[in-house]
């Protein structure tokens, strides 16, 4: 059965489309039929990550509005034949998305896809209602800073409260993905701990995500990191945390660079 | 800690940002209704302290631990001698 997932965080510039770009292509390695929409209208960005956006012709808002067929909208990965994306508008009036128009795209993509995953804009606004109000689980992107933590709960309130599930009586299945975690900083007591956000939200851990470069060299070229080097310390976190969204128990680490013997005789690189 | 500090040369701030993020959203969850037990003993400690002594906010110290079996309050209030409210107004 088609899962919903929702990538949020309150905070913006915490990870929310590296993520989604990340797990989508992790996802769709694995065999998983999966789309990603994103919901960031007016600063869409999930296109670039993925390196589709020279092939964008219609969006989500086309879509809602009927002016595109969802067929029409939906961009197929050049290089996973699994994982597709359906764009946000650039140009549009963020208020063209309706409930409604949403809900029948959810409804239509359930049928097709075995995840569908939403890239949340920041903020706690329309976009960051519509892109969590179908969800039957979410991942919140927590940087190990206090005012992440703190957007981190506020949103874990509404996806409490404001999802469709929630007004059922049921609960959306919720983790924390932490990503921008350096080990050595935390060790020193100059960044908050993995212990001490998940005490603090009182929610499961999804993965933890080290700080590195490989991110940026990723969405450089536009690439999942996943798929850019599926060695890197990044892209073995989320391929951790897809396992375990499927399912499999995964021992919770925090992947490291594999060294070679000369990097090893030299020393380690500072954290 | 000691060690800690004396090798780093500075104070771990992660101890701090933990602390205040654990009072900030039991008062938060509290503001949105999601009612937490030690939200609530906190704010009616404190309202009960402050109506018979005049607190110096800075001079209270409020911790919060969270456990899965067990979870703490630690409310520490220093009360100068002569603050007594009452007292104060007969003298």
């Amino acid at each position: 059965m088609a899962k919903v997932l929702v990538v949020t965080s309150g905070k913006g510039g915490v990870g929310k489309t590296t993520s989604t770009a990340a797990l989508g292509a992790a996802l769709a390695q694995m065999g998983q039929r999966v789309v990603v929409i994103d919901f960031d209208v007016g600063l869409r960005n999930l296109d670039l990550v993925l390196g589709a956006e020279r092939r964008v012709v219609f969006d989500l808002i086309n879509v809602v509005q009927g002016v595109a067929k969802l067929q029409q909208a939906l961009i197929r990965d050049k290089r996973l034949e699994n994982l597709w994306l359906l764009p946000a508008s650039q140009t549009r009036d963020k208020d063209a998305l309706t409930e409604e128009g949403i809900s029948r795209i959810i409804a239509e993509l359930r049928t097709r896809f075995d995840w569908i995953l939403c890239d949340s804009p920041a903020g706690i606004e329309r976009g960051a209602m519509l892109a969590m109000r179908f969800a039957d689980a979410a991942v919140i992107v927590t940087n190990p800073e206090v005012s992440s933590v703190r957007d981190s709960d506020r949103i874990i309130g509404m996806l409490d409260s404001k999802t469709v599930k929630a007004e059922r009586g049921e609960m959306v299945e919720k983790h924390i993905l932490i990503t921008r975690y350096d080990p050595g900083r935390a060790s020193r007591g100059e960044m908050l701990s993995i212990d001490d956000i998940l005490e603090i939200l009182a929610t499961p851990l999804l993965g933890i995500i080290p700080e590195s470069q490989d991110v940026l060299k990723a969405s450089n070229v536009g690439s999942p990191v996943t798929l850019h080097n599926a060695d890197s310390p990044p892209a073995r976190a989320y391929t951790d945390a897809v396992g375990r969204l499927l399912g499999d128990s995964i021992e919770m680490t925090v992947p490291t660079e594999r060294k070679g013997f000369m990097s090893r005789l030299l020393g380690r690189k500072a954290a | 800690m000691n060690f800690l500090k004396l090798i780093n040369g500075r104070k771990a701030t992660a101890p701090i940002a933990r602390e205040r993020l654990q009072i900030l959203l039991a008062h938060e969850r509290g503001l949105r209704g999601q009612s937490d037990l030690l939200e609530l003993l906190r704010s009616e400690i404190l309202a009960a302290v402050q109506r018979h002594v005049d607190i110096d906010t800075d001079k209270i110290v409020i911790r919060m631990e969270r456990g899965p079996q067990v979870s703490t309050l630690e409310v520490d209030i220093e009360v100068p001698n002569g603050a007594h409210k009452s007292l104060a107004a007969v003298g």
